[in-house]
């Protein structure tokens, strides 16, 4: 068989062109351009200032670093708040809970929705004097657990581990329930026959068993973690003050001011965490296909 | 006794839990039927006035319709010649294993972790004359779905047998007639999850119209809800139809493929 003529190599031109040329180019100019003072009123004249945009970032008064610092805390933060309930709930559901499909269901569905919509409509209920939580805390006598949930500096950040957990616990746990749902149930029974208990058959048989559901979630929530904007930007803007600031809405505020240098030199910092990242996980997944 | 226990306090933790999902559309829902003032203190309650007019304002002040044209158009456009291209691309990937194609699948695969560069983006775009225009838009967002499309795709077609290639090229199928007739039919499970996610995630996107359109003749859905929110802060009313409307599409789609959505999701979660 004459593989060239079955399987011709133009098939991959589009596909690539177009990774090349809007994915690949734009980030090595992105890399290029932040050597540069390039800015709103530089118009195709771009002077090479070096290092200069990089020291700005991590000396000046502006709280980049804080930045970048919140970056990381955040993929951490969220992903344990995420996951853990997420794993719980699956386990809870894998066992033949009755209307378990509707619970399935219902619980997925925050994650469907464009996250203006669920930063809007959070913006709504946690405002402070009318909002639905506050309201309802009102109408349980829980008064003393009432916050100014969007502009206390001390709870902003929890409100939005607990928005970005509504909307993606549901996701966590239906990759969990896929990959609960491939162990054989004789483990299980032969384990019980051996006298384990909920711990042991935890530790000893789901956790190994999910390792590849395990894997995903953790490839999912890092790369959603370190890119996260849009809940944050709908919901406090980094506010108050530079709290909740991530390295995304830094960079948008200096691309709507018109420092595209410094933009992206951000964009570049934020590039090189993640490709250290992406890099080991690409790794790690292209040695697991050897195994197979 | 100890099992009945057990069941009914895991019905009260998911009911008690499926009322904290619900509750904010309810509470959405509920209030974009209300007046101005009664929408303004977010209550539970019902309307004691349906009004609605909140709708027909929205769609007319807040140019909704062509929010949702262009929102259409991104979604299908984008999402169908990403898929086809990386249908294409994946059928050659795995099916010619040369170190070329090696290394072509772990470069696109980079993608999936690196965060799109908007900046320099738009300024490409530019430089093909494609700022703020429909073409332009399409194309970033074809081009940032190319690495999780081949990804997926290409998982998948490793479980399509070889012999079934061979037995086309005997019948004297050529390279196109045989990708098109044979492969694709047998692609269709992953093709349609690809394109309900890929379709579900255009039309959530709110970054890359936020960087690359800023005349509003382009604007999806999404950055004309945000544009009228910003103008609009207290007539929660017409916020909240607003939000009604730009989630009843995506809603829609995932009742209706929710099957297709999990599997595709879940698979490499799975081990064999």
């Amino acid at each position: 068989m004459n593989k060239k003529k079955i399987y011709p190599q133009w098939f991959l031109i589009l596909p690539l062109a177009l990774y090349i040329v809007f994915f690949l180019l734009p980030s090595i100019m992105g890399i290029l351009y932040s050597f540069t003072d390039w800015n709103v009123r530089s118009k195709g004249e771009l002077n090479f200032i070096g290092l200069k945009n990089y020291i700005e970032i991590f000396t000046s008064n502006k709280n980049y670093t804080e930045g970048i610092l919140n970056t990381l805390k955040f993929t951490v933060v969220s992903n344990i708040v995420k996951l853990i309930p997420a794993l719980l709930l699956a386990i809870m559901l894998q066992e033949g809970l009755k209307g378990r499909n509707w619970y399935r269901t219902i619980f997925y569905l925050p994650s469907v929705l464009p996250f203006l919509i669920i930063g809007l409509t959070f913006t709504s209920i946690l405002n402070y004097n009318n909002g639905l939580l506050n309201t309802v805390l009102d109408a349980l006598h829980l008064d003393f657990m009432k916050q100014k949930w969007l502009s206390d500096l001390n709870v902003v950040w929890k409100s939005i581990y607990g928005v970005d957990a509504w909307r993606g616990i549901g996701y966590c746990m239906t990759i969990f329930l896929a990959g609960l749902n491939s162990i054989p149930k004789s483990y299980y029974e032969a384990a019980s026959i051996d006298g384990a208990n909920f711990f042991h058959k935890l530790k000893y048989i789901t956790l190994p068993m999910l390792s590849g559901a395990i894997t995903i979630n953790l490839v999912f929530g890092l790369t959603y973690g370190l890119k996260v904007f849009d809940i944050i930007y709908v919901l406090t803007n980094g506010g108050p003050g530079h709290e909740t600031e991530v390295i995304t809405t830094y960079s948008y505020q200096l691309y709507a001011n018109g420092y595209y240098g410094m933009s992206t030199a951000l964009n570049t910092i934020l590039f090189a965490i993640t490709t250290v990242i992406g890099v080991c996980v690409v790794r790690y997944m292209s040695k697991q296909e050897v195994q197979q | 006794m100890k099992k009945t226990l057990q069941n009914i306090i895991k019905q009260i933790v998911c009911i008690f839990l499926s009322l904290i999902v619900i509750a904010p559309f309810y509470m959405v829902v509920i209030n974009s039927f209300k007046t101005k003032g009664e929408a303004a203190r977010m209550s539970l309650r019902l309307p004691t006035e349906w009004v609605f007019d909140n709708y027909i304002q929205v769609i007319e002040k807040g140019k909704l319709l062509r929010g949702f044209s262009n929102s259409l158009l991104y979604a299908v456009v984008a999402t169908v010649i990403a898929i086809l291209g990386c249908a294409m691309a994946a059928y050659i990937i795995s099916r010619r294993k040369t170190k070329f194609n090696q290394f072509v699948y772990y470069f696109i695969l980079c993608g999936l972790f690196v965060p799109i560069n908007y900046v320099t983006l738009a300024a490409v775009l530019k430089g093909f004359g494609l700022a703020d225009t429909r073409l332009g838009m399409i194309i970033a967002f074809t081009s940032s779905m190319i690495p999780f499309c081949t990804f997926t795709i290409r998982n998948f077609m490793v479980s399509i047998p070889v012999e079934l290639d061979e037995a086309g090229v005997i019948d004297g199928a050529g390279p196109v007639s045989l990708f098109f007739s044979i492969i694709i039919p047998l692609l269709k499970p992953i093709l349609v999850t690809a394109f309900i996610l890929e379709f579900m995630a255009v039309w959530s996107d709110f970054m890359t119209p936020l960087y690359l359109s800023s005349k509003s003749a382009t604007w999806p859905m999404n950055l004309a809800v945000y544009n009228f929110f910003g103008k609009n802060q207290q007539y929660w009313n017409y916020v909240f139809a607003d939000i009604v409307l730009t989630c009843l599409p995506v809603i829609i789609v995932y009742l209706l493929g929710q099957r297709y959505i999990v599997s595709g999701m879940t698979s490499g979660a799975v081990k064999e």
